[in-house]
């Protein structure tokens, strides 16, 4: 983990809400063609040498590639180290990726422009003044995060040419030194050859002369036929660390002398500590401080669980303010009041819905509903602090080290240049750790002990309890079919909270509303063509904090209009491939995903008693998958998922193996929340506590997965949370398919099915 | 202080008996490949060996565990890799991999008294939870064990 300084440089200023969309606080950096190398070169040991902002070569001739996205499971260290090895003419192996510095030149421009508050079909690649506005903010921004999918589509294009650069500059080094022209000179497996005369110079032996030259500016890549790493599947660089125990999480982190914290918070939402009496626990074993915060207390003790057993010792008493009668139930009932209301923001609009709707005589109206979810990662949220007079170095697994530092900064209360991130493996993220809390939490705890590094953990009850969820939301459907069985009126409003307003209400003092892309995605972008069509948003604001949650608005939106479409279809006594297909005549790339997913889930081959499929077609992040669901169900609702077949079209594959990973890892996320994920609120606080209330499919309740990869050449797309939106609506078709019963709520539990 | 066999070595510890073993581990004696998940024995992240068999650490007193032989992920292997991980990496299990450690011990425990488990022996006795959901290759991964120790 390498060690850096912030630049001095940075200036602060408010820029509105964004990013996936939510980030708001941004720093200002002189333009710069050629990303700067200076940030990255500041991480070299004497005998490394630096040859852009990706690429540093040792005399040893090791490789490091800087990496500033975060790994939480997704395989990123590998996929972006693919695309330098590609051009760079080494092995994905022979490269070691380390953690980038925070800076500017790591800007994730993607995530910046996929938080466009509204769609206008930037993220279908089209080029849009959205797009373009988006990404010079992005590059005033300049925030490195991981999340929104973006990670190989904003790197594919600058670490390619990292590595493109890195060659050329390697080759005029040795042509220099052999005094021959470049284009008798070639690269291959580390090391730089002339064609005529058999000699040959390592990449180590050339780094140092090579790190001297001007990098170029317009570096050429490779030709598609020429690749021999893009497209094929590598093994990750980071699983042999994975499986020995070795590979370093931000709870493994150990700092000379270090202490533990363990924390009691509020359990109602903005509940503030009363009354509490430290006394009674100093005397415990290895207790070494209590801290008093403004909605928790916490123990800093010589090992966790003293601390833990500490805090839970300790008396306590919270002040529950307004939030003391909040539930699940008053807050459903204020998204069913807000759409009996006349307000919403559109997001879509095509043909006259209102006349349509007045004319229809057969109008099929529907209410949808899911709840709150939390991420649930498997390492539970935790961050270590040292704080010294004028500075603060924390180690914490997160999804953005640019917001960390500057949160750290803040919480420290230091100057910005004294501020030390380092990143650890993730264990999970799924958008939770983009979230600044425990971070702040540990900050302070660790304040109160300056000179010592405390390490917070968070356990399972804290985690459950104190997340940022993803979003409860209702939403209501009028659906008109035509004289030919095609849908002629698409009715849509949902009612939730907003993700972008309440994100942006714990990194500022203040948020307001304003249109939010994550409350429409998946439901304003639908594919299918409508002839009068509307979907609105209502916006409802709660006290329970939401945040980014796999696949974000896609979560709920797809489970609400690949359900409805299947509704609709069977109104119109269609199958539900061919009633999709009729409304894809604008789209071949869904239609060539659906006709595929026909044919590799045998969706028209007769089933053995007691099965039926379910079909659910989604795009999301730029990708665009379809899942056929098989299952069964006995007469006492006991439900067995079989098989799911997935089809995804990505634009263009990087690693195989890798987005066939994801897509299982999506389904089976998704596929816990539609089966029994269910936060509910009471008093305000969550009802649930640990996994047995709040349970993930395990081994044997996991269904076979089949991934198809078909690609079809349309704009890169993301591959990390795709996976996750079909899957819901597949299962809850399917089990319309088998019973009868149409679901319109999740979790499936919710309706009485069990596993 | 109490006496622990542990990865073939008795170590002292200056610990209450009712410690759960998974801070012992990992707070006392820096063997942090022993994850904690959810403090109740609900997920087994923890899980380690003791006297072959696997036990979830978080919700086992250290006070309870003197006198047996305690393995962890660290001490699973000597110098190379068991059939296990080596099947791990083939079929390219672990995402984030918090959990596998866990898993990893918790095959380990079912292959050494059920050498070839069929997939209903799997799914009763691994139980433990993978949030990125790697269980379709933990599953191949679990039989190409199998293959790999009989080729052994």
């Amino acid at each position: 983990m390498g060690k850096f300084k912030l630049m001095t440089r940075r200036k602060f200023l408010i820029a509105g809400g964004m990013v996936g969309g939510g980030l708001a606080v941004a720093y200002a950096l002189g333009g710069n063609d050629t990303p700067d190398k200076a940030p990255y070169a500041a991480t070299a040991d004497g005998d490394e040498y630096t040859l852009n902002a990706w690429v540093k070569i040792g005399n040893d001739g090791t490789i490091n590639v800087a990496i500033s996205q975060a790994e939480m499971g997704q395989g990123i260290y590998t996929a972006l180290c693919m695309l330098v090895a590609e051009e760079l003419e080494v092995e994905v192996s022979a490269i070691t990726p380390e953690q980038a510095p925070i800076d500017a030149v790591y800007a994730n421009f993607t995530a910046i422009k996929d938080s466009l508050p509204f769609s206008d079909g930037h993220h279908r690649g089209e080029a849009t003044v959205g797009a373009w506005a988006m990404e010079k903010v992005a590059g005033i921004l300049g925030v490195q995060a991981t999340g929104g999918s973006t990670s190989v589509r904003n790197f594919w294009i600058p670490m390619q040419q990292a590595g493109a650069a890195a060659r050329q500059m390697l080759i005029s080094a040795a042509a220099s030194q052999w005094n021959v022209p470049e284009s008798e000179c070639l690269a291959q497996n580390g090391a730089i050859k002339h064609r005529a005369s058999a000699k040959s110079a390592t990449y180590g032996e050339l780094a140092e002369a090579a790190s001297q030259l001007e990098i170029p500016k317009h570096p050429t890549l490779k030709a598609k036929s020429e690749r021999k790493v893009i497209g094929k599947s590598q093994k990750r660089l980071d699983i042999p660390a994975k499986v020995t125990g070795e590979a370093g999480f931000g709870i493994d982190v150990r700092v000379p002398n270090m202490a533990f914290a363990a924390v009691k918070i509020s359990p109602v939402f903005d509940g503030k500590v009363k009354d509490w009496d430290e006394k009674a626990v100093l005397q415990m074993p290895g207790v070494i401080k209590a801290v008093k915060l403004e909605n928790a207390v916490a123990v800093i003790a010589d090992s966790f669980w003293r601390a833990k057993k500490a805090v839970d010792a300790l008396p306590v008493s919270f002040d529950d303010g307004e939030n003391e009668r909040l539930t699940s139930d008053g807050i459903f009932t204020g998204f069913s009041n807000q759409l009996k209301t006349e307000d919403g923001r559109t997001y879509a609009e095509e043909g006259d819905i209102e006349v349509a709707l007045a004319d229809a005589t057969d109008i099929l109206s529907a209410e949808y509903k899911v709840p709150f979810l939390a991420h649930a990662c498997m390492e539970p949220m935790n961050c270590t602090a040292l704080v010294q007079e004028d500075a603060v170095e924390v180690w914490i697994p997160n999804q953005s080290p640019t917001i960390t530092s500057w949160l750290a900064e803040q919480a420290a209360d230091v100057p910005a240049e004294n501020v030390t991130v380092h990143n650890t493996y993730l264990g999970g993220g799924f958008g939770r750790r983009i979230e600044p809390d425990c971070l702040i939490m540990s900050v302070q705890i660790a304040k109160a002990l300056k000179g010592r590094a405390v390490q917070l953990i968070w356990t399972r009850e804290n985690d459950t309890q104190h997340d940022a969820y993803r979003p409860a939301a209702l939403s209501k459907f009028q659906g008109v079919l035509n004289k030919s069985g095609e849908i002629d009126a698409w009715h849509h409003r949902i009612a939730s909270p907003s993700v972008t307003r309440s994100f942006v209400g714990r990194l500022l003092p203040m948020s307001a509303d304003m249109p939010d892309n994550t409350t429409s995605e998946g439901a304003a972008d639908l594919p299918y063509q409508f002839a009068n069509k509307l979907m609105q948003h209502l916006p409802v604001p709660t006290a329970v904090p939401v945040g980014y949650w796999r696949s974000v608005g896609h979560s709920y939106n797809a489970f609400f209009t690949e359900c409805f479409m299947d509704e609709m279809a069977t109104k119109a006594k269609t199958d539900p491939i061919e009633f999709r297909r009729k409304h894809l005549q604008a789209h071949p790339n869904f239609e060539a995903v659906l006709s595929r997913l026909s044919s590799e889930s045998n969706w028209t081959a007769p089933l053995p008693k007691g099965r039926a499929r379910g079909v659910a077609l989604h795009e999301s992040f730029g990708t665009i998958v379809g899942q056929v669901a098989e299952i069964s169900v006995t007469e006492d609702k006991q439900l067995t998922v079989h098989k799911v077949t997935c089809v995804v079209d990505c634009g263009e594959v990087l690693n195989p193996d890798g987005v066939a990973a994801q897509m299982e890892s999506g389904i089976i996320f998704g596929l816990s929340a539609a089966l029994y994920g269910e936060i509910t609120i009471q008093n305000g606080s969550v009802e649930q506590e640990n996994f047995p209330d709040y349970e993930m499919v395990r081994l044997a309740n996991c269904p076979e997965i089949n991934v198809i990869l078909a690609p079809s050449g349309r704009p890169l797309g993301g591959i990390g949370e795709p996976g996750t939106p079909p899957i819901a609506p597949a299962v809850a078709n399917a089990i319309f398919a088998a019973t009868g019963e149409r679901i319109r709520k999740l979790p499936l539990s919710k309706s009485g099915y069990y596993t | 202080m109490l006496t622990l066999n542990i990865n073939g070595k008795n170590v002292q510890i200056d610990a209450e008996e009712d410690t759960p073993l998974l801070w012992v581990l990992r707070d006392n004696l820096n063997l942090t490949g022993t994850k904690f998940g959810c403090g109740i024995a609900a997920c087994g992240a923890c899980t380690v060996q003791m006297d072959g068999v696997a036990v979830r650490s978080c919700s086992m007193a250290v006070g309870d565990a003197t006198g047996s032989r305690i393995t962890t992920i660290e001490g699973i292997s000597g110098d190379g890799l068991t059939a296990v991980q080596t099947a791990w990496i083939e079929e390219q299990v672990p995402q984030c991999g918090y959990c596998q450690s866990g898993m990893i011990m918790a095959v380990s425990a079912l292959l050494k008294e059920n050498p070839n488990p069929s997939d209903e022996d799997i799914d009763a006795s691994i139980t433990n939870i993978c949030r990125c959901g790697t269980y379709p290759r933990i599953r191949k991964a679990i039989h190409k064990a199998v293959k790999i120790q009989a080729e052994a």
